[in-house]
Parts: C-alpha cells; sequence; structure tokens
C-alpha cells in the first residue's frame, strides 16, 4: 500500500504541473502579450508596455512561470487588474459560496443515484427499472441551468416560498442554506441521473458475478446480498466516475451561479473575462483543475482501500 | 428481439433527431419573421396568429428564432464532434500503433483532460481571445477529443492483435494503411455510437456557454442566448424561458435515446446496460 500512495501522489505533482503549463501556455504564450488584452485594441503601445513591466510580463516565460509557481505555493497569487486587491482572498471570499454549493450538490447527487441506482438493480427488466432509466433519461437530456431557470420560476416567482437569487453571506447560516438550495438541486439533479445510470449497471454487473450466486445460494436474502456483497464491489467504479463527473459539477457551478447571481467562483471568473483580467482567470482555472485533480487522486487511493484487487493489479 | 421490430427508444430519437435536422435545413431557406428581426414596437407579445409563440423582449419573433438556433446547435454539434473525432481516432490510433511510453503519455494527457471539461477550457479560450461561438466551438471540440482517443486506442488494440491485421502486416502494409484498411472499418460502429452522444454532450455545452456570454454572439441566434435574454422576463413571459430549453432538452433526449439505440442494435451484449 505504501508503494501505491507514494505512485500516486507521484503522478498527482506531475498532473499538476502539466496542468499549469496548458493553463499559463494558453493565457500567455499564445495570445502573444496579456497585457494589450487587458487594455484593448485602441490602447496606446505606451501604456501597454507600461502595464507589461507591472505585472512582470516582459520578463522570460520561464522567470514569469516560476513566479507565478512560487507565489501560488507561498500563497501570493498577485494582484487583480481590476480590483486592485490581492487575488488570493479574493478567491478564498467566493470559495465560501462555491465549494458548499458544490458539495452540498454532490451529496444530493450521491443520495439519488444510490436510492435509484439500487432501486433499479433491484429490479433489473420491471416497470420500476424502466421508470428509473427513463426518468434519468431525461435528467441527462435536460441543461441544469434551464432547471434552476425552472425552479426559481416554480419556488420563488409562483409559490414565492424561495429566494430568487443572491447570498445574504454565511452570518445566518439558515438564510445562506435558503439561498444555496435551489442551486444545488438544480445541479444535483442533473449529475444525480448520470450516476444513477452507473450506479444500476455497475450493480447489475456485480448481481451476474459468481460470488453472489454463491452467498444467495447459501441462504443469504436478496436485499442483504445486495448491500453487503453487490454494492461494496461496485462502488470503486461508481466512486471512479462521481471523482470524473465532479469536473462537470464545478463546471456546471460557473454557469448556476449566473443562474441565481450567487457571488462565487464561477461569477468572479466571468467578470474576470469580461473586465479582460488575466490572472485572475488563470488562477481561479487552475485552482479548479487542481482541485478536481487532488480529488481524483483521493478517489482512486479511497477505492484501492475498498478493494484490494485493484490496488494489486496497479502497482 | 426482432430485426424488424425497432426498440421504441430508437425509433423516438430518430424522430427526434430528424425534426432536429429538417427544422436546421428549414431556418436555411425559411422562418416566418427574419430571426434576429427586432421591432421593439411588438415586444413582448402572447402567442397569436401572426406570431405563434408571441415575442421576445425586443419583439423578435419567437418561433424564427427557435427555428434559426436550431441550425446553430446542429452546426457547433457537427463541428465539435468532427474535431473531437478527427483529434481523437488520430491519437488513439498513434497510441495503439507505438505502443511503450508514447501510449502511455497520450493516455495520461487523455486521463488529465477528463479533469477539464469543455466550459472551462472555452473560457482559457474566451479570457484570450474574447468570447465567440469559434473559440467556443473549438473548445468543445477539443475536450470531446480524450474520450474518442480512449475508445479508438482499446478498439484499435484489440482489432491489431487479430489475425487479418498480423497478415496484412506480414504481407508488408505500413502501419497507416492497416489502421485505414483494417482498423478504422473495424471500430467505426463503436466511433458512431459514441459521437451520437458527444453530439449531445457538445448542444448541452453550446448552450451553457451561449448563455454565459461566452458562445454564441448577437446578431446570431442561439438557444442558450435566448435563455440568457429571456432572464429579465422571467416574471412577465415565462414563455421565453421556458420554450428554449425545451428544444435544448429535445434534441438532446433525441440523440441520447438514438445513441443508446444504435449500440443496443449494433452490440447485443450490452443491451439494457448503462
Amino acid at each position: 500500500m505504501p508503494a501505491y500512495i507514494l505512485q500516486r501522489l507521484l503522478i498527482l505533482m506531475a498532473t499538476l504541473v502539466f496542468a499549469s503549463f496548458v493553463i499559463f501556455g494558453v493565457l500567455e504564450i499564445l495570445p502573444g502579450d496579456a497585457a494589450q488584452t487587458m487594455l484593448g485594441t485602441s490602447a496606446t503601445p505606451e501604456s501597454v508596455a507600461a502595464l507589461a513591466h507591472t505585472l512582470g510580463l516582459d520578463k522570460p516565460f520561464w522567470a514569469r512561470y516560476l513566479d507565478w509557481i512560487s507565489g501560488a505555493l507561498t500563497g501570493d497569487l498577485g494582484v487583480s487588474y481590476t480590483y486592485g486587491s490581492p487575488i488570493a482572498p479574493l478567491i478564498w471570499e467566493r470559495l465560501k459560496v462555491s465549494a458548499p454549493l458544490a458539495l452540498i450538490a454532490m451529496a444530493l447527487a450521491s443520495a439519488i443515484a444510490l436510492t435509484m441506482g439500487v432501486y433499479a438493480a433491484e429490479r433489473r427488466g420491471k416497470g420500476g427499472d424502466s421508470a428509473v432509466m427513463a426518468a434519468s433519461q431525461l435528467g441527462l437530456a435536460i441543461p441544469n441551468f434551464w432547471l434552476g431557470i425552472l425552479l426559481v420560476l416554480i419556488f420563488a416567482v409562483w409559490l414565492r416560498i424561495a429566494p430568487s437569487g443572491g447570498f445574504p453571506g454565511w452570518s445566518d447560516p439558515l438564510k445562506a442554506l435558503e439561498a444555496l438550495a435551489l442551486p444545488a438541486v438544480a445541479l444535483g439533479v442533473v449529475q444525480g441521473a448520470v450516476l444513477t445510470r452507473v450506479t444500476r449497471s455497475a450493480l447489475v454487473e456485480a448481481l451476474n458475478e459468481d460470488f453472489l450466486r454463491t452467498a444467495r445460494a447459501k441462504g443469504v436474502s436478496k436485499r442483504a446480498a445486495l448491500w453487503r456483497h453487490a454494492l461494496p464491489n461496485a462502488l470503486p467504479p461508481i466512486l471512479t466516475i462521481m471523482g470524473l463527473q465532479f469536473a462537470n459539477l464545478i463546471a456546471g457551478a460557473v454557469v448556476i451561479e449566473n443562474v441565481f447571481v450567487l457571488p462565487g467562483l464561477g461569477r468572479l471568473i466571468l467578470q474576470s473575462i469580461n473586465n479582460r483580467d488575466v490572472l485572475v482567470v488563470e488562477n481561479c482555472v487552475m485552482g479548479l483543475a487542481a482541485f478536481v485533480i487532488a480529488l481524483n487522486t483521493a478517489i482512486d487511493l479511497a477505492a484501492a482501500a475498498i478493494d484490494p484487487r485493484l490496488r494489486a493489479r496497479e502497482s | 428481439m426482432s430485426r424488424t421490430l425497432q426498440p421504441p427508444g430508437l425509433r423516438a430519437g430518430f424522430l427526434l433527431v430528424g425534426g432536429l435536422i429538417s427544422t436546421a435545413a428549414l431556418s436555411l431557406i425559411w422562418t416566418p419573421y427574419p430571426a434576429a428581426g427586432i421591432n421593439v414596437a411588438h415586444r413582448l407579445q402572447g402567442p397569436s396568429w401572426s406570431h405563434w409563440f408571441g415575442t421576445d423582449g425586443l419583439g423578435r419573433d419567437v418561433l424564427s428564432e427557435l427555428i434559426a438556433g436550431a441550425r446553430v446547435s446542429l452546426l457547433v454539434g457537427v463541428i465539435a464532434v468532427c474535431i473531437g473525432l478527427a483529434l481523437g481516432v488520430a491519437l488513439g490510433l498513434i497510441a495503439a500503433a507505438t505502443r511503450g511510453w508514447i501510449e502511455d503519455a497520450i493516455m495520461k494527457v487523455c486521463d488529465f483532460a477528463f479533469a477539464f471539461p469543455a466550459l472551462l477550457l472555452a473560457i482559457l479560450l474566451s479570457a484570450t481571445y474574447g468570447p465567440g461561438i469559434v473559440n467556443a466551438t473549438i473548445a468543445i471540440g477539443v475536450a470531446n477529443a480524450p474520450i474518442f482517443a480512449k475508445l479508438t486506442r482499446s478498439a484499435a488494440n484489440g482489432v491489431l492483435a487479430r489475425e487479418f491485421a498480423l497478415a496484412a502486416r506480414a504481407a508488408g502494409r505500413g502501419p497507416i494503411a492497416i489502421a485505414y484498411d483494417h482498423v478504422l472499418p473495424n471500430i467505426a460502429p463503436t466511433l458512431i455510437v459514441q459521437a451520437t452522444i458527444q453530439f449531445a454532450i457538445a448542444i448541452l455545452a453550446e448552450a451553457a456557454l451561449s448563455y454565459l456570454g461566452l458562445g454564441a454572439q448577437p446578431p446570431m441566434v442561439s438557444w442558450g442566448r435566448m435563455l440568457a435574454d429571456a432572464q429579465p422576463w422571467l416574471l412577465l413571459s415565462p414563455r421565453l424561458s421556458i420554450l428554449p430549453g425545451l428544444a435544448v432538452g429535445l434534441a438532446v433526449l433525441g440523440l441520447n435515446l438514438l445513441g443508446d439505440g444504435l449500440r443496443d442494435a449494433l452490440d447485443p451484449k450490452l443491451r439494457g446496460r448503462a
């Protein structure tokens, strides 16, 4: 196991370095000049050169990359061009909205996937299974931001029992959770549809295994066999897909935050694009990518802890 | 299941996708009104004989916008899937043909790219080159590539180990000729099924990007843009927010049903799985 953990951590480091190259490369080499992008096409060459100097853009590529990475490691992400304030606290402030939103949505999606997936697998080929599969097909087809708009229409405009958007801050946790409820449902239901299908098919596969037939032959009830034997065996692939889906959930959150006018990372990114604040976009995207990559490593390790076969095969 | 009796999902998929394609084709020759034609005097009208689905906040005819939006969705989907296929199949074939560390490197890059949804890529491109439908389509296309690369590699590895591929190599055929003559025809069904699913994902991504203002720019009409434009009128005219989303949902549902149905038809082993 220690060798396996070490191997996963090394891959994690390599992937993070690769990600930082891609992001830095796309944002800083391809266009040639971030300062020109920030100031727009009407800027004079002198003002572009001056801004490039303040941002350190006139240094060579490697020096800028190392500046960025060493700054990031010490918590100094540079200064936002539009806000005029350090970027790290700016992102931290926005994370207080985005992180809880993503976590609540993921919890909701997992709850939907486990209950619906188990329900469908238990009744595979029967009416209940078909109904769940049809519902999940609809869930896959609905854009999550449109579901968000529909939720606003139903619960905020017609029924008037939920806020239509905005975020009151965490000073009143109940009000804050209330503001996150509809966005989390919009995000979680669609993810839940994807994961329900994965859970069902992983369970159906596990239910066909020999050890399950043995367990049933030894007198274990159908239900106990499913929960005690099939589910633990189906869990590693389900967890892996959940990790991969988290990247989509984060991307979805960027859109949903704009539907509900939540002051999260997604809105910060979009505002920064409109303000041409390249540095903020760069750090936000790197932060999101790093989080998703780290989460997937954690899930690989968790899956290995659950399933020793996986560990033996990969190390 | 007999071959003549098609499963209902596949038939519904064909109908919905057929509807999408004919609507997009229709938009090339006819829409009831010019789709981008602003007429503020007639704004926010309810459904009537002259405007079946009413007009939006700028007086544009909603039906015309919906018809024109089908064209944008279809076009972005086709181009994005073609970009993904071209990149992915090339990478997958290279990986399968070379083996060793090149294969490992390509697959690791694909693993990494899975953590990078089209939306983040589009955000990066928009931040540097400015938002637009071309950048959005490229981002969606590139984000499509890893899944095609993985599929191609694993399918191609299987084909390359079979006797006819070995025989072709023994007969002195080069790797490109073998890939073209033997590998591609054998993995085409798998790729077509995946392309249908990725098409649906591309339509969803385009709608989301256009909704955020990172996709289609005015005066181009797109379902995602319609949803963004409709939001201030949610209280007065909920119809404006419901119809474009319904259009996206039906198009995506049709493509997903078609993909699932085709997979079942092509590979009976997978019938009834995810």
